[in-house]
């Protein structure tokens, strides 16, 4: 688990420096945001001068599954109070939420979920910027004959596939792959706007029409 | 200046994603529709984020099978990207 973030979080320390975010900036990027995935599109945005809002509205999507975890982790953690919501929000992070689900969803009466919760996302956030740091002071002394930035496709490869176990997420999956490619003449990653789109309808068309 | 409007964006944005259902008091139930289609967004947006760097006419195509086939049977990160890194340029020097 976290020996797979930490190549992603390297990459994507290379990939803000090498926009030309300064170090400091790119740190505390990846403190606040903590959405490595976000970042390295978004480094992408700046790097062709693409507008504020245009690089919010593309994290707002790639971001959106943070809200379909939150709304799974509600049935956890509703009870809890308000800080400890705010803390599970914070470290909220695909792998975390894999972490969670494997261990709970079976079991959501079991003890000591928040604990568990707080454990798992701590040692990740860590191990995250550490190697986030590590990218940042690498920067560009990354031989690019090594091509390392696949590793960040390869890295939501593996994040992805889990997600597919029922026939209307892999409808869903496909579409959006599809739609991502067909509209890829799109400005600024709109792309990955319709694609999110197109993806989410073909999987409710798919699953009412199952119905 | 664009920079730091960007930074802020993009950190309220991302922390209100994350904290959206668990802030709502009790009580308060997710609309039924938001709910089905929240369950699509993980495999959508995540599949729509690697595809186009997957989806070309060289060899990250290959090496992106690879990587799914990796991914698909042992579900583990670090064993899909080492296997996609190294089936990348294995396909660069055959092809």
């Amino acid at each position: 688990m976290l020996l797979g973030i930490i190549p992603f979080g390297v990459i994507t320390g290379v990939a803000m420096v090498a926009s030309g975010i300064p170090p400091l900036v790119a740190m505390l990027m990846s403190i606040l945001v903590f959405a490595g995935a976000s970042m390295v599109a978004s480094a992408q945005l700046l790097a062709s001068n693409a507008p504020a809002l245009m690089i919010v509205l593309t994290t707002l999507i790639i971001n959106l599954r943070f809200m379909m975890y939150s709304a799974s982790l509600r049935l956890h953690f509703a009870d809890a109070p308000l800080g400890r919501r705010l803390a599970v929000a914070y470290l909220i992070a695909d792998n975390v939420y894999g972490l969670m689900l494997g261990r709970f969803a079976e079991h959501p009466d079991d003890p000591g979920k928040y604990e568990y919760f707080l454990g798992a996302g701590l040692v990740v956030w860590a191990a995250w910027q550490a190697a986030v740091l590590g990218g940042i002071l690498i920067g560009a002394g990354v031989p690019a004959a090594w091509r390392l930035e696949f590793a960040a496709p390869l890295a939501f490869i593996a994040i992805s596939i889990p997600f597919l176990r029922e026939r209307a997420t892999i409808v869903a999956a496909l579409a959006a792959g599809a739609a991502v490619v067909l509209t890829s003449e799109l400005p600024f990653r709109l792309a990955i706007v319709a694609a999110a789109a197109t993806g989410i309808v073909a999987g409710l068309v798919f699953e009412r029409k199952r119905a | 200046m664009t920079l730091w409007l960007t930074l802020l964006g993009m950190a309220l944005v991302t922390f209100a994603l994350r904290a959206a259902f668990l802030v709502l008091p009790p009580g308060i139930e997710t609309p039924p529709l938001l709910k089905r289609a929240l369950r699509y967004v993980p495999a959508a947006v995540l599949t729509a984020i690697w595809a186009p760097e997957v989806l070309v006419q060289n060899e990250q195509l290959p090496a992106g099978v690879v990587a799914i086939a990796v991914a698909w049977r042992w579900r583990m990160t670090f064993a899909t990207i080492i296997a996609g890194l190294l089936a990348l340029h294995l396909f660069a020097w055959l092809m």
